[in-house]
């Protein structure tokens, strides 16, 4: 018998942990978003306060966040006191309100504090649809030309501020800035 | 006993139903109906993953569902419809991804693996093949002074 083939078991045993192991980490539901790098979709929706309507070139100009949420959602609730931190902080959010009863939003926009620059209403969902949506709350970062950096799914808490969406923001900010 | 069994074919029959998505969509002709079909049979749900839209009872697959029917009824390719899909979702909704760089393994892999193994295989039957031929049934002078006696010994004993 040859001496090697009594190492191949354990060969195989550890290639396959390696694997597993990295799979413990893995997040599947967390889709990578097929819309980094491409501008903001085109859109034409009034503001939530019904004042305006609203266009892609409103979030032009300056590096912000783009924050899909909605009063069905209960994790938007969860993250609706940072987002509140945030924007006191001079963070520019836009609020998109994805599939929602236009009044319970108001209501909850009263209620909680709006820290939203621009309410758009994506009453039909259809802007949401055409950034990639599949389950609010999702935070979009755009820079200020209005291209889409990068997406960040579920709950934004300051850990995520910190580690994930701080260090692009400010590099965008920064950029922005000659 | 018959009664009871069509009542309980009833009930889950009724049950089956009530669990299906179902959408009440007016195609235009049986064709356009099949590519509806076939459509969210291939494309997969974003958030209840494992699930193609067909069969998931998400807002979202819902929502995908009325979009295909929308881009079919303007006349739109099946290539469009999921070219659309791929553009907002990725390369994720497709349980049938094209064949590119980053997919070729997932395509392939299979059979390479296949192949391999039947290569293996190969190499092992023409090995024992060898051997044989080259002849370890004839026994070394040693192994046959035992042998005889062995069989000597044996012959002794009965």
């Amino acid at each position: 018998m040859k001496r090697w083939i009594m190492v191949v078991p354990l060969a195989v045993f550890l290639l396959v942990a390696v694997f597993l192991y990295k799979g413990l980490f893995l997040k599947p539901e967390e889709l990578p978003s097929a819309m980094i790098g491409k501008p903001f979709p085109v859109f034409s929706l009034a503001s939530s306060q019904g004042d305006r309507t609203l266009t892609q070139a409103d979030l032009q100009g300056r590096p912000a966040l783009v924050n899909v949420w909605a009063t069905w959602c209960s994790s938007c609730k969860v993250e609706h006191p940072y987002l509140n931190q945030l924007a006191q902080q001079g963070v520019v959010i836009y609020g998109v309100n994805y599939k929602d009863d236009n009044a319970a939003a108001q209501k909850w926009l009263a209620e909680f504090h709006n820290p939203y620059q621009l309410d758009i209403r994506d009453e039909e969902g259809t802007l949401g649809l055409d950034l990639g949506v599949y389950g609010a709350p999702e935070t979009f970062l755009i820079d200020a030309e209005g291209v889409i950096r990068y997406k960040h799914v579920g709950v934004v808490d300051a850990t995520v501020w910190r580690e994930q969406l701080a260090p692009l923001y400010q590099g965008l900010v920064d950029e922005a800035r000659p | 006993m018959r009664r009871w069994l069509a009542a309980a074919t009833l009930v889950l029959g009724v049950a089956g139903v009530a669990s299906a998505a179902i959408d009440t969509y007016q195609f235009r002709d049986q064709a356009e109906r099949e590519r509806y079909q076939q459509l969210t049979k291939e494309l997969r749900c974003p958030k209840c993953q494992n699930q193609d839209i067909a069969d998931s009872n998400a807002p979202i697959a819902a929502d995908l569902r009325r979009e295909i029917f929308r881009m079919l009824g303007e006349g739109q390719s099946n290539q469009q419809i999921v070219d659309f899909m791929v553009d907002r979702y990725g390369d994720f909704v497709r349980y049938k991804p094209a064949l590119s760089g980053r997919t070729w393994l997932l395509w392939f892999g299979p059979g390479l693996l296949l192949a391999g193994g039947f290569v293996v295989l190969a190499i092992i039957v023409r090995r024992r093949r060898v051997t044989a031929v080259q002849g370890t049934d004839q026994l070394s002078a040693d192994e046959r002074e035992r042998l005889a006696k062995l069989l000597e010994k044996e012959r002794t004993h009965d």
